[in-house]
């Protein structure tokens, strides 16, 4: 038996009562400490050692992130994902955002375009990039090249643009973006909808009585009604896309070549390939670090905005 | 005659919106309905047919990817990983949010933070320290060792979202429980849980996806062939010498298949998800 006041407040609450509450947290904190904070931990610890995964660790100090500066392969392969990025930023939330405003106003069948536009993020990236890979180049046979797009450019008449999509350097990156983008707008694009749906309709109504026109409108009353919304998608596309390696791996099945090198893919090429734990680890740090402080500037900028 | 032009000008307008959005579904499903497409097709006739309705349907290649692609042993590991893993977090993350929620003891809110900053800071290398752990505790290739792993990431959203929960659900039906002589567990098994089933679909939706479509831990502790879900067991598949495509896409087609229904059964549920982690996010 125990009373209203011992599980509420933090006043009366006996050492066994508090024993008693705590086991309800103790499975969630013990597999959590296990499998998040202990390779935290460890993480840092092995960024600063040199290991080939078995054998004793040789302790190197900030060697490993001395190393890291002057890898041109490691910058490259940042490079890429920020590319990657880019593209999702500039076309896969301009997307999203356009077919959330045509799917804002009262429009027929408009439920049935949010079911099937968020039917790609729903899909695995395996699956995605397998099924990708099938549709742009499955490779040659005979000389020739296969795959859905370079027959239909053959069909249509323009036979200049097959190649093979995936291997060539030039296109294989923005092949990537844009499946990425493609598996992705529909995350956006709902929540953009739903950003949009709670904007007051008195306030178009205002707008439209003050004289404002719809492209008025939409500068004055929905861009700044929209803009938390905005940068939240803004960081989570940040954030998906500088992590993209799955689909990678997957869409492009010749194995890991050079010019589709992204950060996690060195760090675990690192891991797996050439055994340097510590080297994969500094590099998770950097990664991370990098990370955390896009996600914050956005967020500091997005509050300025908030307060402007 | 002004009526009939604003009329018009709408109906103009609702076309264009309609082409734009219909353009975009079909770019949307074609790709899948493409690999279903190849799935039925034969080994001869996969790359000379380009008909969007080829005449004979090669059925064959779902016997021959469930038996000889091992597809069948790949399903069989993403429904026992996927049921466990929910499970697991159901129960670990529900017991922690109705504590955090409902229950004191010393250093409660420190502990939540933690989680909370847990799911803001990005942790993209974490597997390599994780394998490394999992190799020393001989955790590598064993189906327990993956699951606990997977009920560690879907633990911080899970709890956060049904913390948020219980703190807008009143108590009065805990203090009617209390004095009827509930104790803890009792309330939590029997008032909480059953009322928190709106919160409890979408951690089970979300999470079911999350883990059907799981690749990089599974790929780091899962080598053996017979412990494999179908994501790693796909790739396994596509990297072979020789890739049989249509078998390929018969593989695809079962890997999607599944996790695209229960979307389409449950999309109010992920929707609403969705848009109440945008609020929170």
């Amino acid at each position: 038996m125990f009373s209203r006041a011992d599980i509420r407040s933090s006043i009366k609450v006996t050492a066994l009562d508090a024993g008693k509450n705590a086991l309800f947290v103790l499975p969630a904190v013990v597999i959590f400490s296990t499998f998040y904070i202990y390779p935290f931990f460890e993480l840092i610890n092995l960024s600063l050692h040199q290991w080939p995964g078995i054998g004793p660790k040789t302790f190197v100090g900030l060697e490993n992130f001395q190393e890291l500066l002057s890898d041109k392969v490691w910058w490259l392969s940042m490079w890429h994902a920020a590319y990657i990025t880019l593209i999702a930023l500039v076309f896969q939330n301009a997307l999203a955002f356009a077919l959330a405003l045509a799917c804002d106003r009262e429009i027929r069948g408009q439920k049935f375009y949010r079911v099937i536009f968020f039917i790609p993020p729903v899909l695995s990236e395996v699956v995605v990039g397998i099924l990708w890979n099938w549709i742009l180049n499955a490779g040659t046979q005979n000389g020739e090249h296969i795959g859905l797009l370079n027959y239909f450019l053959n069909a249509t008449g323009l036979p200049q643009l097959v190649h093979s999509w995936l291997s060539d350097p030039k296109t294989a990156l923005t092949c990537i973006a844009v499946v990425h983008s493609w598996k992705g707008f529909g995350w956006g694009f709902i929540m953009l909808l739903a950003g949009l749906q709670t904007i007051d309709r008195q306030l178009y109504e205002a707008a439209r009585v003050d004289g404002a026109g719809s492209w008025r409108t939409f500068l004055n009353v929905t861009i700044p009604m929209m803009i938390p919304v905005i940068m939240v998608v803004v960081i989570l596309t940040i954030l998906g896309s500088m992590q993209v390696f799955v689909l990678i791996l997957s869409l492009v099945n010749q194995g890991l070549v050079y010019h589709t090198e992204v950060p996690v893919t060195r760090i675990l090429g690192s891991m797996q390939g050439t055994k340097q734990f510590g080297y994969a680890c500094a590099q998770a740090v950097v990664f991370g670090a990098i990370l955390v402080m896009v996600s914050f500037s956005f967020k500091k900028i997005s509050n300025l905005a908030k307060q402007a | 005659m002004r009526l009939n032009r604003y009329i018009l000008q709408d109906i103009c307008k609702n076309t264009v919106l309609h082409i734009f959005l219909l353009t975009v579904t079909i770019s949307c499903l074609f790709p899948i309905f493409w690999m279903v497409r190849s799935s039925l097709m034969t080994n001869q006739t996969i790359f000379v047919d380009h008909s969007f309705f080829p005449g004979q349907l090669n059925w064959q290649n779902y016997a021959e990817a469930w038996v000889k692609g091992r597809f069948g042993i790949y399903f069989f590991n993403s429904i026992i990983y996927t049921v466990s893993v929910v499970t697991g977090i159901v129960v670990v993350s529900s017991m922690a949010a109705f504590a955090f929620s409902r229950l004191y003891f010393p250093g409660r809110d420190l502990i939540f933070y933690i989680f909370v900053a847990a799911m803001m800071i990005p942790l993209p290398g974490s597997f390599v320290p994780l394998f490394v752990m999992m190799n020393k505790l001989h955790l590598v290739n064993t189906r327990i060792g993956y699951i606990l792993c997977m009920i560690n990431v879907g633990l911080s959203l899970s709890i956060l979202l049904l913390k948020t929960f219980f703190d807008k659900m009143p108590s009065d039906l805990e203090d009617a429980a209390r004095i009827d002589g509930c104790n803890r567990w009792q309330i939590w098994w029997h008032v909480a849980l059953p009322l928190a089933r709106p919160a409890l679909a979408v951690i089970v939706i979300y999470n079911s996806l999350n883990v059907w479509n799981e690749f990089i831990l599974a790929n780091l502790l899962l080598n053996d062939k017979t412990l494999m879900p179908l994501q790693t067991g796909l790739m396994a598949f596509n990297g072979a010498f020789q890739v049989d495509y249509p078998v390929l896409m018969a593989g695809l087609t079962m890997t999607a298949i599944p996790i695209v229904v229960v979307y389409l059964m449950m999309q109010k549920h992920i929707v609403k998800g969705l848009s109440s982690g945008a609020v929170v996010g």
